[in-house]
């Protein structure tokens, strides 16, 4: 199961949850991708007494990272007897999907992110299979409705579970879900749901200075403002 | 079903925190009832009203089942908040966005059908029964007080939603006419649970539920026989909120005011 969400949105205390309802069945590992610095792993590992494991992908985008990395975590999981995998992204990329065919693919936002949140996170959330949508009891009714029509634009038919997760309340709806997840195939035949960004130019393999005159490859000026590159 | 129609919402025993089973009859809650929750802190309150927030149906730390119309409720009223027949309004409930009152409710009333026109207007109306500070149209959601700011989500509940049952999570500190809001929700036929520590809700319930290590220990039901109890309450309440006012200006109270 891969777990994605935008950082504090609340990723950790889902899947705290879901290790919770799974652990009473399953026996669950835990991997956290991060850039430079991650706690979730001893975190999980001192509550739950699962193994538990973290990655940091430094100077490269996390979510490249778990991708190069989906295939060891999976026999990694194996090697310590688990029988469900939970993968949690950084976060921090908006348009990256690290959702793989044949897992689950859970997206994680808060409903203090503001009601154009799910537009901005669009990738995110179309390439999951559901939305939880974490600190619904902060919110002002009205603002939690239009948050919900808000992902429902993004995505007309998504499944989508209000909850605070620190409670665990309205969580039922997500665990039915976990208990009908399909069995992940072989590690080595797992695909992307989406294509990743380009990222392909000068910028990506360390050139520093701004600026598309400077560089080459895929490169954008400020009028190429299109979501799809077409070449120079 | 329609909301206006009125629906009760009944909850059944569950579990205590040591796993015995609750001893209460089930408890109804139709439209224009008034419960207020009391007990120690960690004796199970929000438990309960969380309960029915959800609609448990066994399913939660207590055990209980929470019915709508002596069923269990479809998923749609759970998971869908604009079907849901419960507001939660609470201290920690806020509005996040920047928009003035009435940009604020339009937007909610924008997810919203057959709404009638002035919605916006009657909620601003009803808000400003509950509250003393005004609540202008024009101001700024993010600048009201923690009063007008419950004052107003009360109001949307009851305007636009039109939501049957309201529970309030001690919200006696906010600064609100607790008796005009259980008088106007009564007359609109909405239901209220008050999660409280305050006297004064609790006397003008028509039904206490008393809470105790995680269970429902009993459900008094004072009919008149406290009725001159609430009176000298709503007095002494009427004098600490003169007092609060006094306070306020910046005045010394001298003597004794009580």
């Amino acid at each position: 199961m891969v777990v994605a969400g935008p950082p504090s949105s609340g990723k950790t205390a889902v899947i705290k949850q879901m290790i919770r309802h799974l652990g009473e069945r399953d026996r669950v590992a835990y991997l956290k991708i991060d850039v430079v610095a991650a706690f979730e792993d001893e975190e999980i590992r001192k509550e739950f007494g699962i193994p538990a494991r973290k990655v940091y992908s430094g100077d490269m985008c996390p979510d490249h990272m778990g991708i190069m990395i989906t295939e060891d975590a999976v026999s990694w999981a194996e090697r310590e007897g688990a029988s469900v995998l939970i993968i949690e992204s950084a976060g921090l990329c908006l348009r990256c999907t690290p959702y793989l065919s044949g897992a689950l693919g859970i997206c994680v936002i808060s409903s203090l992110a503001g009601t154009h949140a799910p537009l901005k996170m669009a990738p995110m959330i179309t390439f999951s299979d559901v939305c939880v949508v974490t600190k619904t009891d902060l919110i002002s009714q009205a603002e939690k409705e239009v948050f919900r029509e808000s992902i429902r634009r993004v995505s007309k038919d998504m499944d989508i579970v209000e909850t605070n997760a620190i409670q665990g309340t309205g969580l039922k709806y997500l665990y039915r879900i976990l208990d009908s997840a399909p069995v992940c195939g072989d590690a080595g035949s797992l695909e992307l749901r989406g294509t990743p960004p380009l990222g392909v130019c000068t910028v990506c393999v360390g050139k520093k200075k701004a600026g598309w005159r400077n560089h080459f490859g895929v490169i954008r000026r400020l009028e190429d403002d299109d979501n799809i590159f077409n070449g120079e | 079903m329609r909301f206006s129609d009125g629906i009760t919402v009944t909850v059944c025993p569950g579990r205590n925190r040591d796993g015995r089973p609750e001893n209460f009859e089930p408890i109804d809650i139709a439209p224009g009832d008034t419960l207020s929750i009391v007990g120690p802190t960690g004796s199970g309150k929000t438990a309960f009203i969380n309960d029915i927030e959800v609609f448990a149906q066994g399913d939660t730390v207590t055990g209980r089942r929470v019915l709508v119309n002596g069923e269990a409720p479809p998923d749609e009223f759970v998971r869908n908040p604009a079907r849901k027949p419960v507001a939660m309004i609470t201290q920690n409930t806020k509005c996040l966005m920047d928009l003035t009152v009435t940009e604020f409710l339009s937007m909610h009333v924008s997810t919203r059908e057959n709404l009638l026109d002035n919605a916006v207007g009657e909620a601003i109306d009803l808000a400003n029964h509950f509250t003393g500070e005004g609540i202008d149209a024009d101001a700024r959601v993010s600048s009201l007080s923690g009063g007008q700011t419950r004052s107003l989500m009360i109001a949307d509940a009851v305007v636009i939603s039109d939501t049957p049952i309201l529970l309030l999570d001690e919200i006696e500190n906010a600064g609100i006419f607790k008796e005009e809001v259980v008088a106007r929700l009564k007359r609109r036929r909405k239901a209220v649970i008050f999660v409280t520590h305050d006297p004064y809700v609790s006397l003008l319930s028509d039904r206490r539920i008393v809470m105790r290590g995680g269970e429902v220990r009993s459900v008094l039901r004072p009919g008149g026989s406290e009725s001159e109890a609430l009176e000298r309450v709503r007095q002494i309440d009427c004098k600490m909120a003169e007092i609060r006012e006094r306070i306020r200006m910046g005045e010394i109270i001298g003597g004794v005011p009580l």
